[in-house]
């Protein structure tokens, strides 16, 4: 996997939201004074008129976004996941969903790596918030392929989409003529008999490295990625419990109500195995380097190798 | 205004009192005193001023309202069901399971309810974004919101203010029910949001202040809003909690407390003889 290609998803976002800004005249993209970051910015230069600054007020932004959808508009709301997912909870939850309003959340900076900013910019809460909000659907996609086709598939869909974006480039991994995105469908990107890594997110590439460093061991493990984390997969994570019988999740997320825990409550109702998680174990971030960051909370290849190990240990 | 329609929109006004009052009572739990500060400005609203069809709840033209004080949703599904919208009867159903009244407006069940609301501070955002809706599509109609004055203390509606008045919603038009009341007690004593009409001037906002209930008052306001460009007008309007109740009237107790068997047929009453009254005018 040598010299990949590497974008930050956030980029993604911002070049998805040109493209299908050209196609569906009704697209308004919102922000909060961030749009350099959250590279709505490259909208606001093709679509001046459709792309809408708040300023430095989240909550005001989501009920906004509220009332825009409530007249037909297709309607991005951007921000970083801590103050899109975490300050405005509340908005989201009684402006947009419980009215079931067509309004996507382009939550940029998810996750650890964004670094240097630290623990207050720093959001490993924001799926497990949105997985409680009835109706919304949260897609963490894994690279610039799949991010595109969320946001695509975030338009055609109508009803709230939180959609999960990071700053830290990472590899493209998803391009191959077949790939295929569908919400809700999980997809195994390598078949294997003795484990399932399920990952999502920037940990879905380090889930592939994952398994080359267990094959040297003779270990041959599955690997699905999970890009939407609700509604989840249930049926592809049944079927890899029910067949390799042990299970590791990873995640740039508080293993508490992130994909760790939605993969458990499939598993311990389907078929229940043991599910070791790999992610941020309910802590705050701290400043870095991206990467050093990742590495220290153990958001790697190796650890994830380590805990899958540890998962067919506990296979009865 | 004319004398038979203001004597008309006043009868529109008891009406509302009297169904919100049914709907509280019926429950057995609901808003009374802040619905009944609104239920002028509600009869002008939807049996004056703004371009609505009954028939047709979704109409893509039509002006919209917001009920940012959410909770007081008894007076504005009383002007719903009068207007047409669902039958009266609904309103003793209110709060009830199985039923659409619920306890704050929800747009997905109610015809007629434009926005989904209760958590203050949210529905003159959600206005906003109606406004600036409007204004981007090149559409005519337009928007109304009515708040609380103890809502002001939410720091959302003062981003709202600062949004408005930057994209300069000359289109929408809110109303604040000055009654000075909230839950705890006085709003001066809570956490005062005075002065209203300064802070909105300041926020750049085209301010009216009015006595909500005086239908005449309430006219001039909202024909002047529509004259003035470039800026979005609020009516701060005094006016009195519990109104057309006497025994509710500017008691905060009676702010989200529902009558007895005793104080329901005592408040009725008084609501007929003001009926009656205008009957006779």
């Amino acid at each position: 996997m040598a010299d990949v290609k590497k974008i930050a998803t956030r980029d993604s976002y911002g070049d998805a939201l040109v493209e299908f800004g050209a196609v569906y005249q009704d697209i308004l993209v919102l922000d909060a004074d961030l749009s350099t970051a959250t590279k709505t910015a490259k909208f606001k230069k093709k679509f001046p008129d459709r792309h809408i600054n708040c300023g430095i007020a989240e909550c005001n932004m989501m009920s906004v976004a509220a009332g825009l959808a409530s007249t037909g508009k297709i309607v991005f709301a951007s921000s970083f996941a801590m103050f899109a997912a975490g300050r405005a909870f509340e908005q989201v939850r009684n402006s947009i969903g419980y009215p079931h309003l067509n309004v996507k959340i382009g939550a940029t900076h998810a996750g650890l790596s964004v670094g240097e900013d630290g623990a207050t910019h720093q959001c490993c809460e924001d799926i497990g918030l949105m997985c409680t909000i009835p109706g919304m659907v949260i897609i963490n996609p894994a690279d610039d392929i799949e991010a595109r086709a969320a946001v695509e598939a975030a338009i055609k869909y109508n009803g709230p989409v939180y959609l999960r974006f990071g700053r830290l480039p990472v590899s493209v991994i998803n391009d191959k003529p077949d790939y295929h995105f569908e919400i809700g469908r999980g997809i195994e990107l390598a078949s294997g008999k003795d484990v399932t890594i399920i990952a999502t997110g920037l940990m879905v590439p380090e889930a592939l490295k994952a398994k080359e460093i267990l094959a040297a061991e003779g270990i041959n493990a599955r690997i699905v990625n999970i890009h939407t984390i609700k509604p989840i997969d249930r049926e592809i994570i049944a079927k890899a419990a029910k067949e390799t019988g042990a299970i590791v999740t990873a995640e740039e997320h508080n293993i508490i109500g992130g994909l760790g825990s939605a993969v458990c409550e499939v598993v311990a109702e389907e078929c229940p195995v043991p599910v070791v998680r790999v992610g941020v174990e309910d802590a705050f971030g701290k400043s870095g380097t991206a990467t050093a960051v990742l590495e220290y909370y153990g958001l790697t290849a190796e650890n994830i190798a380590k805990k899958a190990k540890k998962a067919i240990s506990l296979k009865k | 205004m004319d004398a038979t329609v203001k004597k008309e929109l006043s009868a529109t006004a008891v009406n509302i009192r009297k169904h919100a009052l049914e709907a509280v009572y019926s429950a057995k739990s609901g808003h009374p005193g802040g619905s009944l500060s609104i239920a002028d400005v509600l009869a002008y609203l939807y049996f004056k001023e703004m371009n609505i069809d009954p028939k047709n709840p979704k109409w893509d033209e039509r002006d919209r309202f917001v009920l940012s004080k959410g909770h007081c949703a008894p007076a504005l599904y009383s002007a719903l069901a009068l207007k047409g919208y669902f039958p009266i009867d609904e309103i003793k159903h209110f709060r009830s399971l199985g039923h659409m009244l619920q306890g704050h407006p929800d747009m997905k069940g109610v015809p007629g309810v434009d926005m989904s609301t209760g958590s203050l501070g949210q529905g003159i955002s959600a206005a906003c974004g109606i406004a600036l809706s409007a204004k981007l599509s090149d559409k005519s109609y337009r928007t109304y919101t009515i708040l609380g004055d103890g809502e002001l203390e939410e720091g959302q509606v003062w981003e709202a203010a600062m949004f408005a008045a930057q994209y300069k919603l000359d289109n929408l038009c809110a109303y604040v029910d000055n009654n000075g009341l909230q839950i705890d007690g006085n709003i001066e004593d809570v956490m005062s949001p005075l002065p209203i009409p300064g802070k909105f001037k300041e926020f750049g906002w085209n301010v009216i202040e009015i006595n909500g209930h005086d239908l005449d008052e309430i006219e001039m306001a909202y024909s002047q809003a529509k004259t003035v460009k470039g800026k979005p007008t609020v009516i701060v309007a005094h006016s009195v909690k519990g109104k057309g109740v006497s025994f509710m009237e500017n008691k905060a107790e009676w702010h989200g407390t529902a009558p007895n068997d005793e104080q329901y047929a005592l408040a009725l009453k008084e609501l007929d003889d003001a009926l009656a009254k205008l009957e006779v005018e």
